[in-house]
Parts: C-alpha cells; sequence; structure tokens
C-alpha cells in the first residue's frame, strides 16, 4: 500500500478561513474602532510581532536573549536619526532601521555566539546596556533625555491627525502580518525543519547534518532586522524617545517573555494566545498598580508550573489542534497517533 | 575494494584519562567491522573522533579519500558518514516522520517529494511504518533504536556507525535488529559497530577489532579475535599468566 505525505488538516484549513475574515475585519478597524482602541490593538500587534520573535530566537534556535531591546531601541533611534539628521521619510526609515538592525546584528553575533547558556543571555543584555549608554552619548538626539519626532517629519507621514492615527495602524498589522508569515513560511521550509531540530536536541542535529552555527546566525541577523523595524514602529506611535524608554528590559522583553512563556514557547500559536492573555490581564488589572506586577508574576509562576509548555501546550496535549500547518502527517495503511 | 575510512595514529587525552592512544586502523568500502573492548575502553569517543564531535589532539582521519580532520561533524555526515546513539537522542517534540526528514533533507540534500519518499522508503524498511505520527518522546526503548537507524539511513551514508544500538533489549527485539542492519549491508553501506551483545554482532560483521585504554589491542576475524587470550583477559578477566 502506497503512503502519502500530507500537511493541512481540516482544523489548519477552518483557522485559514476565519484568519483572513479575521485580518480583514482588523484592516477596516479605522472606520469602526475609536481613536483608543485603535491604540490599544496597534500596540498589540507589535507586542505579538516582538512576541513571534523572541520565540523564533529562544523557542527555537536555543538563543535564550535577554537583550532584544538593543534592537527596539536602535530602531527607534534609526527612525529618529534618519528622520531628523539626515530628512529621510518617516515611512521610508521604517525598512532601513529594519536593514541597519540587521547590519549591526552581524558583528554582534560573531562576538556574543561564543557564549553559551546563561552566559549568552547575560551577553545579549550587557550589549543592550552598551546601546543604551552610546544612544545616550549622541547629543544629536537628545543624549540621556532623549527627543520628539519633529511636527513637520510627522505631519509629512500624513495629512490630519485620523489618516496618521490609521496609518500608524496599518503599519502595526502590517507588520505582524508579515512576522507571523514569515515565521510560518521559515518553520514550513527546509531551514524550519532544521530549527525545529535544533530545538529538541543539538546534539543530533549537528549529527545529522546541520550547520549549527549558520542555521541560528541566520535566525538572529533575521528576528534582529525585524525587531529594529518593530522598533521604529513603536516609536512612531510614542512620538517621542529616550534611552531609557527605547532600550528598556522590562517593555520589550520581560514582558515578551512572559507572552511567550505563558503562551508555549515553541510554537507558532502560543505568542498569539500569550500576547491575547497578557493584554486581557493588563487591560483589566493595570489600574490597580503595583498588584498588576504581582499578577502577572503569579500567572507566570502558576503556568510554568502547571503547564510547562504554556496554554498552547495544554490545548495542544487535549485536543491535538495546530492552527498553523507546519507538522507532516503520513497518510496510508493505519497510522498509530492518528486524531 | 578501496578504502572508506583511514585513522593514523589519532590521539586524543582528557587530562591523564587517554580516549585515543596513536589509533590507527581502516575500514575498507563494503566492509562491516564490530568494535568491542571493556567500559571506559574510549569505543564511544573513537566515534566522537570519526564523526567530529571531538576534535584529535594529533593524528589525521580520511574518510573517502579526504582528510576529514578538521571538518565539522555537520559537513562530515553529509559527505556520508552517519552514527547512531548509544543512548538514542530523538527530536521529542517531532513526529518519527519528521525525525527521518530532518536527516534526509538537512543529511542528504534532498528536498520536497523526493525525501519523503526516501523517509517513507526507510521507515518501511526500519518497521516504523506504523509509528510515523507518533511524537518521537512517546517511543518505547526498541522504536527509539529502529528510529536511531531510520534517521541515520535517511542521510543515504556511504558509512554507518552504530554505537551499542542492540544494548538493552530483549533477544526477539536484538534478532529483528539484526535482521534489519544485515538488510542494510546488503544495500552497500559499510558498517562500523560497537557491541556489547557479542552475538548480535557475529552474526553482522566479517571484521573485529579490540580497543582498550584507546589503543587497538586485536584486529582480525571475529571467532579467531574472540578465541584470542587478548580478550579471554578482557572478558573473562583471566590473568596474563593463565
Amino acid at each position: 500500500m502506497t503512503h502519502a505525505v500530507t500537511r493541512s488538516s481540516r482544523t489548519s484549513r477552518i483557522a485559514a478561513v476565519v484568519g483572513v475574515v479575521l485580518l480583514l475585519g482588523l484592516s477596516a478597524a479605522p472606520w469602526w474602532a475609536g481613536r483608543a482602541d485603535m491604540r490599544l490593538m496597534g500596540e498589540i500587534f507589535l507586542y505579538l510581532s516582538l512576541a513571534t520573535l523572541w520565540n523564533l530566537l529562544a523557542g527555537y534556535a536555543g538563543l535564550v536573549s535577554v537583550g532584544q531591546q538593543a534592537y527596539v531601541g536602535l530602531g527607534g533611534y534609526a527612525l529618529f536619526g534618519l528622520t531628523i539628521l539626515v530628512g529621510v521619510p518617516a515611512i521610508w526609515a521604517i525598512p532601513l532601521a529594519g536593514i541597519i538592525g540587521a547590519l549591526v546584528a552581524v558583528p554582534v553575533a560573531v562576538l556574543i555566539f561564543r557564549l553559551r547558556g546563561a552566559y549568552f543571555a547575560i551577553g545579549t543584555w550587557v550589549i543592550a546596556e552598551v546601546f543604551r549608554l552610546t544612544a545616550a552619548q549622541v547629543s544629536a538626539l537628545g543624549g540621556g533625555s532623549g527627543t520628539s519626532l519633529p511636527a513637520d517629519v510627522v505631519r509629512a507621514m500624513a495629512e490630519g491627525r485620523d489618516a496618521r492615527e490609521a496609518l500608524a495602524y496599518w503599519l502595526a498589522l502590517g507588520v505582524a502580518v508579515l512576522v507571523i508569515g514569515l515565521a510560518f513560511a521559515i518553520l514550513r521550509s527546509r531551514l524550519g525543519l532544521a530549527l525545529t531540530a535544533l530545538r529538541d536536541n543539538e546534539l543530533a542535529a549537528r549529527s545529522l547534518g546541520i550547520d549549527i552555527w549558520r542555521t541560528k546566525f541566520i535566525v538572529y541577523i533575521a528576528t534582529a532586522g525585524l525587531t529594529a523595524m518593530i522598533g521604529a514602529l513603536i516609536f512612531i506611535q510614542k512620538l517621542r524617545i529616550s534611552p531609557d524608554a527605547g532600550f528598556s528590559v522590562n517593555d520589550w522583553t520581560a514582558f515578551v517573555i512572559f507572552i511567550v512563556v505563558i503562551g508555549g514557547i515553541g510554537t507558532l500559536e502560543g505568542p498569539i494566545l500569550g500576547t491575547l492573555v497578557f493584554f486581557a490581564l493588563r487591560e483589566t488589572l493595570a489600574d490597580l498598580g503595583t498588584i498588576y506586577l504581582i499578577a502577572l508574576g503569579v500567572v507566570a509562576i502558576v503556568v510554568m508550573l502547571r503547564a510547562p509548555s504554556g496554554l498552547w501546550g495544554l490545548i495542544r496535549a487535549r485536543a491535538g489542534a495546530e492552527l498553523f500547518p507546519i507538522s507532516h502527517r503520513v497518510r496510508g495503511e493505519t497510522q498509530q497517533g492518528d486524531r | 575494494m578501496g578504502e572508506l575510512l583511514r585513522l593514523d595514529a589519532v590521539s586524543r587525552a582528557y587530562g591523564a584519562v587517554v580516549v585515543a592512544d596513536a589509533q590507527s586502523w581502516s575500514l575498507a568500502a563494503g566492509e562491516a567491522l564490530g568494535v568491542i573492548g571493556p567500559n571506559g575502553a574510549g569505543k564511544t569517543s573513537m566515534f566522537n573522533l570519526v564523526t567530529g564531535t571531538l576534535s584529535p589532539q594529533s593524528g589525521r582521519i580520511w574518510f573517502d579519500g579526504r582528510d576529514v580532520t578538521d571538518m565539522p561533524a555537520a559537513r562530515r555526515c553529509r559527505a556520508g558518514m552517519t552514527r547512531s546513539f548509544q543512548v538514542p537522542q530523538p527530536f521529542g517534540g517531532m513526529t518519527v516522520f519528521e525525525n527521518t526528514l530532518v536527516a534526509a533533507t538537512q543529511g542528504a540534500g534532498e528536498r520536497g517529494a523526493k525525501a519523503e519518499a526516501t523517509c517513507l522508503e526507510v521507515l518501511a524498511r526500519t518497521r516504523m511504518m506504523p509509528k510515523a505520527n507518533v511524537l518521537a518522546r512517546s517511543l518505547t526503548l526498541l522504536e527509539r533504536k529502529r528510529l536511531e537507524l531510520a534517521r541515520a539511513l535517511c542521510t543515504r551514508p556511504k558509512l554507518l556507525l552504530l554505537d551499542e544500538i542492540a544494548g538493552g533489549l530483549t533477544d526477539s527485539e536484538c534478532g529483528s535488529l539484526v535482521q534489519t542492519i544485515r538488510d542494510v549491508r546488503e544495500t552497500g553501506v559499510s558498517i562500523v559497530w560497537i557491541e556489547h551483545v557479542v552475538h548480535a554482532l557475529m552474526a553482522v560483521v566479517d571484521r573485529l577489532i579490540v580497543i582498550d585504554f584507546g589503543r587497538v589491542i586485536a584486529d582480525g576475524e571475529p571467532h579467531a579475535i574472540m578465541a584470542s587470550r587478548e580478550v579471554r583477559e578482557i572478558y573473562l578477566g583471566l590473568d596474563a599468566d593463565v
């Protein structure tokens, strides 16, 4: 009897349809949502993108970086530098920020890839601090106290405040679609197979012909570039940057790790679920001040103890569901483990 | 037949512990070589040196006409040598099929339908087809060992290095595994097999080397080696003057 290999399932086909409908609805948000809701949704998309990238990095490539704020801040500063000092239109400064992020990541990768495990994590944090201290030395961009995006740069983006808000929203939605689409394409490809193997067992991966350094390098550079692009978008929304805001380990790394860990590290669906949970908690509890942060900590601890593979891990173990068709199924004779 | 693998005075030590002491031996293409020796003799270290997860401090390693001494492990695999691990190292979160697909796409450099066809063929050959969609972390020991073998075969190796693949199996499991390995040999793959289960080894190999303290202390026809004095000293604990 012959066998065939399939990748999509009924769940993934339904998810694709729901995803497209959801995306159409979200693209039309400027016509149905208020300004505050759009800002919140824009922020959700940017955090979703950061979380998806950190998941690729830590969840698949095993690069547990606690210094991704280096690239968020770098992207933000690239935006301000290019628009204020060079006169590049803000729209063009966004992809340029991404390219700058990727280029800067090359020597950084060569340097910190010499470190392993916890040392790597600390190394990435140190690099981010170096970036922060360097940014504080750039007096043309306000030094330690930072600077605002000049009114003419902001006005040149779009006519009127509503149009600007809509543009910022679409850019955030666009980058989220780009990042998730790219992560999906990577994980489905030959490189993704190598990455997933790396996630599970580095020794075996190496012995089966996977060039580990090269694979990690590609992922690190790609995530750095995209993270810098997201950084530019974050500060287009904020209109103001300072070294402490741009290179904040809390805002751009700790919350992102929280999202990925509670959602389910090493799955594409995990960060999506995690982002929703994070914002649900934030929107309901943020007014309580310190209690909100305590609640986040408690949730993180409970999830790590009770469901180490995250909330999506729980769902997957129960239902075997997969929204993104990445895995392979062999069809033919009766297979054990079929669902 | 040409020479496929040659070790030329390969040495490696961890401080005072010598795992390879000027080791020299070679393997002809198509040959099946068994490796025995007491625990800690340096058998697995020899595999690590051959496959590139451990670098020698001196000596050269030749594979398929090339000096591979400085070649990284991943490239040696792509050049045609694969190993199975003594303690199975599955990709736990991937299915059995995906485990083999990693080997076919990365190790053999195959793509798309061709890689899938290779995997399906190997899964059938190693009797793992019924488990194709099972996550590797939920496999039994025998299945894990079979997966090690299946994955290694999917890299389309010229040289297969098996590290105690029969250890810990029941007699009937061991028998069916031996049959599978004989089938692999029929396809022209050269084999180096480290094994404590001597009867399994004897059913497959046509030459045997004995390693102790990182040195090759005997090399020759399996039955003659097993009957030799050195081997009986090591395995039966006989004194040298008996």
